[in-house]
């Protein structure tokens, strides 16, 4: 066992134990500030899964938490079921989309499937509405539950816990020995014998799940939720920048995306509404030109510099 | 029936020329630009802008949106994108690397355009209704599609019996063939994407006069326009006319006969299939 990567994972489970504090310390602003994180560093990290190590571009993220919002209010207000049961269900539908859009996409280069998802989150939010206003009659679904921020702020930190230990897990066996030999060089992966297609499907249902638990679990902060609402896809190109931003060589690059990109972000918001898009488009070509293998990436750039001195 | 027929085929000839734009970025230049969209909307922008406030018409604006989107395209891609296509190592990297930097173009453009119009681009011009083979249309509709037509049959004829079109569509085939036999690889590049994005702002400003689009619309026509090309094969001109008219007349028939709110759904499902069945397009190559 390497000792490097198992430090690594007692730095997060440490990490993971001081951040459960948080919602002592802090309440209003500084909590919602903190369930946002939780949530962009769980999907952040689930988006690093699949993507990391292949370099496909996923731009799903909205349609799987739109999917998770969705199951979870239709499921507590057009058939009284519970939160716990629905939460379960949509696990498996976002696990299951994500396996129907990775067999039909991924056997195929990685331009195809950037294609598909970017429109996906749109046309699964046409399709609701459109189901919605036919056949179930109610536009407004809404999800009444006990749960207050510091309770979700907790599950997010478990789901977002969830996810690295899976990724570590995942990164030491031998499907993460194949996804990496795949973003190498996929015709060399093929030719010593590794299902290319098959591990790629397998890592992006992952994915999908993680997606919907968290769009499941963020539902009853909005309390009244809305096709229009949960299925944004601007959230999916939050995801991509935290993640790059981060730095898509390391599991836990995200985590040193999220927060700076959210505070800036938020500040941004708050004073110049109109513009707020425009941080967006800045940190995607930050990305591209100054930052190609993001924070993390010039950190051990740096750290690579002062120890060869 | 007649109805779809005709409006599915005028709104097929916008969609085949923007397909178009889209085709020669991405089968010449080899550059995937997801900002499309946006270029066709800015082109939508400048028409509805310069006709309420200047009552210019946008045919007009058409002939004016020429050299400045072909010089804007052609900075974009000489100061941006050049840097990218030299450090990529292959293939692939340049198509992430493209992808990411298109994007954070795209949403540069929504909120420049944001800025100067937040709401929907709404004109009337030509809207008196005709009537074609017994169906009613409006005459935007068949102007846009006229143009359209020409602008694509100049396009053709331009390609396939010029010389600078001979050295186009060779780069299409082979980057390093075309570098061996003496053209200029990086400015045919840099020509084809001006060109494209060009093509790509006229069919905006085309589309705009029977359409009301918004500066967020754009990601919608960047996919309609990719799946058009990828369902007619990268760098063919001919398959990207039929998909157009395959896209056209399934969106109009889904439109009419079940729900407006479905096109996207409707493109989606013909994506779905071409992928599953025919992933090198209608009239490609199979790759080796």
């Amino acid at each position: 066992m390497n000792p490097a990567t198992v430090q690594e994972l007692i730095w997060a489970g440490v990490l993971v134990a001081l951040a459960a504090f948080w919602p002592m310390m802090s309440n209003g602003y500084w909590l919602g500030i903190g369930v946002d994180v939780m949530m962009y560093t769980a999907l952040a990290t689930s988006w690093m899964l699949f993507s990391g190590p292949t370099h496909y571009i996923s731009l799903a993220s909205a349609a799987f938490f739109g999917v998770g919002g969705f199951v979870v209010g239709s499921g507590m207000s057009d058939y009284d079921a519970s939160f716990w049961s629905m939460l379960a269900l949509s696990a498996v539908i976002g696990g299951v989309l994500a396996a129907l859009i990775g067999l039909a996409t991924l056997r195929l280069s990685g331009v195809y499937f950037v294609i598909f998802t970017l429109g996906l989150a749109e046309m699964i939010r046409n399709l609701v509405s459109w189901v919605q206003n036919n056949f179930l009659g109610s536009r407004g679904l809404y999800v009444l539950t006990e749960f207050t921020d510091a309770h979700l702020y907790w599950m997010l930190l478990l789901t977002a816990g969830c996810v690295y230990l899976l990724g570590w897990i995942i990164s030491r066996s031998r499907l993460g020995f194949a996804l990496r030999i795949i973003g190498g060089d996929e015709t060399v992966a093929r030719h010593v014998g590794i299902n290319t297609a098959m591990a790629k499907v397998i890592l992006f249902t992952t994915t999908g799940v993680f997606g919907a638990i968290v769009g499941a679990i963020i539902a009853p902060r909005w309390s009244y939720i809305e096709p229009n609402q949960v299925f944004s896809p601007q959230l999916s190109f939050f995801v991509v920048i935290m993640a790059l931003l981060g730095g898509s060589g390391r599991l836990w690059g995200p985590v040193v995306g999220v927060i700076p990109f959210l505070l800036i972000w938020n500040w941004v918001d708050s004073n110049f509404p109109n513009q707020s898009i425009l941080v967006l488009g800045v940190a995607f070509l930050v990305i591209v030109y100054f930052l190609p293998h993001g924070f993390v990436g010039r950190i051990e750039q740096l750290r690579a510099r002062a120890r060869g001195r | 029936m007649l109805d779809i027929l005709v409006s599915g085929l005028l709104l097929s000839g916008t969609y085949a020329l923007v397909a178009m734009g889209l085709n020669l970025q991405y089968g010449v230049a080899r550059i995937m630009n997801l900002a499309n969209g946006e270029v066709l909307v800015l082109g939508a922008l400048a028409a509805f802008w310069l006709y309420t406030t200047a009552q210019i018409s946008p045919i007009l604006t058409v002939i004016l949106v020429i050299p400045v989107a072909f010089i804007g395209n052609w900075l974009i891609y000489r100061f941006l994108l050049t840097p990218l296509v030299r450090r990529s190592k292959s293939q692939g990297a340049l198509e992430v690397d493209s992808i990411l930097a298109t994007f954070g173009m795209s949403f540069i453009f929504i909120g420049i355009m944001v800025s100067i119009e937040g709401g929907f681009f709404f004109y009337k011009y030509l809207s008196e209704p005709i009537s074609i083979l017994g169906s009613t249309t409006s005459l935007n509709r068949l102007v846009a599609f006229l143009l359209a037509v020409l602008i694509a049959a100049a396009l053709y004829i331009w390609l396939h019996y010029s010389r600078p079109g001979v050295a186009v569509r060779a780069v299409s085939v082979s980057t390093e063939a075309s570098g061996l036999v003496g053209i200029n690889v990086p400015r045919v590049s840099a020509l084809t994407f001006a060109l494209g994005g060009t093509i790509t702002a006229v069919g905006g400003a085309l589309i705009s006069t029977f359409i009301t689009l918004d500066a967020s619309i754009g990601v919608v026509f960047t996919l309609k326009a990719l799946i058009i090309v990828i369902m007619g094969g990268v760098g063919e001109i001919r398959g990207a006319i039929v998909a157009a008219i395959i896209l056209g007349l399934v969106e109009t028939g889904v439109a009419t006969l079940v729900d407006p709110g479905l096109t996207l759904a409707a493109a989606y499902f013909i994506f779905v299939i071409i992928l599953l069945f025919r992933p090198q397009g209608l009239f490609g190559r199979r790759a080796v």
